[in-house]
């Protein structure tokens, strides 16, 4: 354990990681309505292995890593965007891109020679480790999906709750649909950097689905989500900077412990009249 | 008074099999016009024409007199009754908001204008008392209600409704149908019903169109709904049962689960 003093000095020096964390946690909250909403669950996954493999790809080029998360997150987005409309093939198309990612990542990682630790961290996440110019990059992103998910907010409920009436009523559904993959694609790389590829649902999926146990209001579910990813992502980095722990399994373990919280306090909504 | 709908010489169809050819259809403002036949008929097609989601292969379709156009305004859309998606944020007013306003992109800020319209058109279908329910939780029959409620946001001149009535109890068929009803006789808003059961509606209509294998037949349901008129659009045996005030069609060829269905 260390002492409060230490403790400040290091709140000081990660002060940027925790405002990428707490921009991400938002972010993670308010898109993983429409995960939910359009049933992406898996498609999240899916791009984080890609955007894993990207990122492996960068290090091992030696380029900037956050960029190469993104371009592949933005691949598996576009892919998946493209040829999955439909459920069904949106599945199966995640289920053959996600072990080819996962495979192209490790394969990226044995041929690195660096440090192992960045290995690592990629897999389960490293914000702390990220450098100032790329926390920029991911606050910057994270705010640019935030503003573009306000703006197309109405149309891609109505596309989410009903495809063929949206388009019957003038929505674009095809292009709405594509927007949002690239959308989630942002989002996935942003989280792939600060909570790592295998765990990046705990801030794109369990908030939203905590809010979604708690209210059907589409004010207050929103709200609630953006609530319970930031206090998960921030809450997580301040436990673990008191310990020598990595960061990650504190922010699923918070973001987890908040949805059993959702569910049973959930069940005595749904049971009261 | 010009037709809400008018197709001249309409021909479409879909890979390699025509669904329909040279149909001539006008829908005048206020009529009740079913569509009826068998899965794969081209009923769904024609649907997707009017809404100028698919071209005809040949000739014109046009609404109130203008070549059809995506995302025309002046038509409401009631689609058949699904299943809510459990993660659905969405109260039974906000089905009815997305009529208003859901296609406009922007901060989702609903201004008091709007409200009131949402207010109105809840009443219109009495669905004010489970308003603030959540989606989920409606049942068949009140979603309808709502769907009802989002077609009618923008004072449609043409309803198209899909099978709006399917997997309802007989009780709410009657009272949607019912609605719709009023709606087109208080409005003279022209409606076009796209159903597998012609019974829940059989009052109501003033014309059918039965397609079937590539044909299609027009009249008033006493002119269709005979043994010798559909044998002759289906090429083959087919039996028209009145009982009770109600109609079954028996023998359509190649459609097995059409037995004891109606129509």
């Amino acid at each position: 354990m260390i002492d409060f003093a230490t403790y400040l000095e290091l709140l000081d020096l990660v002060k940027a990681s925790i405002a990428a964390a707490a921009v991400l946690g938002i972010v993670g909250g308010l898109i993983g309505v429409f995960v939910m909403q359009r049933d992406m669950a898996f498609a999240v996954h899916g791009i984080s292995e890609l955007s894993f493999a990207g990122a492996a790809g960068a290090l091992l080029l030696g380029v900037n890593v956050a960029v190469g998360s993104l371009v592949g997150s933005l691949i598996a987005a576009l892919i998946i965007g493209l040829l999955g409309a439909r459920a069904r093939d949106r599945n199966s198309i995640i289920g053959v891109l996600m072990p080819f990612g996962l495979g192209l990542g490790i394969l990226f990682l044995a041929l690195y020679p660096g440090r192992s630790g960045n290995k690592f961290g990629l897999l389960t996440g490293q914000i702390v480790s990220v450098n100032f110019e790329q926390l920029g990059l991911l606050i910057g992103i994270s705010v640019l999906v935030l503003v573009a998910l306000l703006i197309v907010w109405r149309p891609l409920t109505f596309d989410s709750l009903d495809p063929e009436v949206a388009a019957a009523r003038g929505v674009p559904t095809r292009a709405l649909a594509l927007i949002f993959m690239v959308l989630l694609g942002l989002a996935v790389a942003v989280s792939v950097q600060v909570i790592g590829a295998l765990l990046v649902m705990a801030l794109l999926v369990t908030p939203a689905a905590a809010a979604l146990r708690l209210s059907a209001s589409p004010l207050l579910v929103p709200i609630l989500s953006m609530g319970f990813g930031l206090v998960s992502a921030v809450g997580g980095i301040l436990i673990a900077l008191g310990g020598s722990l990595p960061i990650s399994p504190f922010i699923t373990t918070i973001s987890f412990a908040i949805y059993i919280v959702a569910r049973i306090v959930g069940q005595r909504v749904r049971v009261a009249p | 008074m010009i037709p809400a709908l008018t197709v001249r010489n309409g021909t479409l169809s879909f890979a390699d099999r025509t669904l329909w050819s040279d149909l001539d259809l006008e829908v005048a403002p206020g009529e009740f016009l079913a569509v009826l036949g068998s899965n794969g008929s081209g009923k769904t097609s024609l649907l997707r024409a009017i809404l100028g989601q698919v071209p005809l292969d040949a000739g014109t379709i046009e609404v109130h007199g203008q070549p059809v156009h995506r995302g025309n305004r002046r038509i409401g859309i009631i689609p058949q009754q699904r299943l809510i998606m459990a993660g659905t944020p969405l109260r039974g007013r906000d089905l009815v908001t997305l009529g208003v306003n859901g296609h406009r992109f922007g901060l989702p800020i609903t201004p008091k204008t709007d409200r009131d319209r949402v207010d109105a058109l809840l009443a219109s279908v009495g669905a004010t008392g489970y308003a603030d329910r959540p989606l989920g939780q409606l049942s068949g029959g009140e979603q309808q209600r709502l769907r009802v409620a989002q077609a009618l946001a923008d004072d449609p001149i043409l309803l198209l409704c899909d099978e709006p009535l399917a997997s309802l109890d007989l009780a709410h068929q009657s009272a949607v149908a019912e609605l719709i009803d009023t709606r087109r006789r208080e409005h003279d808003t022209a409606v076009i019903f796209v159903t597998h059961d012609i019974n829940p509606i059989l009052g109501t209509v003033d014309r059918i169109l039965y397609l079937a294998e590539g044909r299609f037949t027009i009249g008033t349901p006493d002119e269709v709904l005979r043994s010798e008129v559909l044998s002759g659009l289906y090429g083959a045996p087919v039996e028209v049962i009145r009982s009770r005030g109600r109609i079954f069609v028996a023998g359509i060829p190649d459609a097995a689960h059409h037995e004891g269905e109606v129509a």
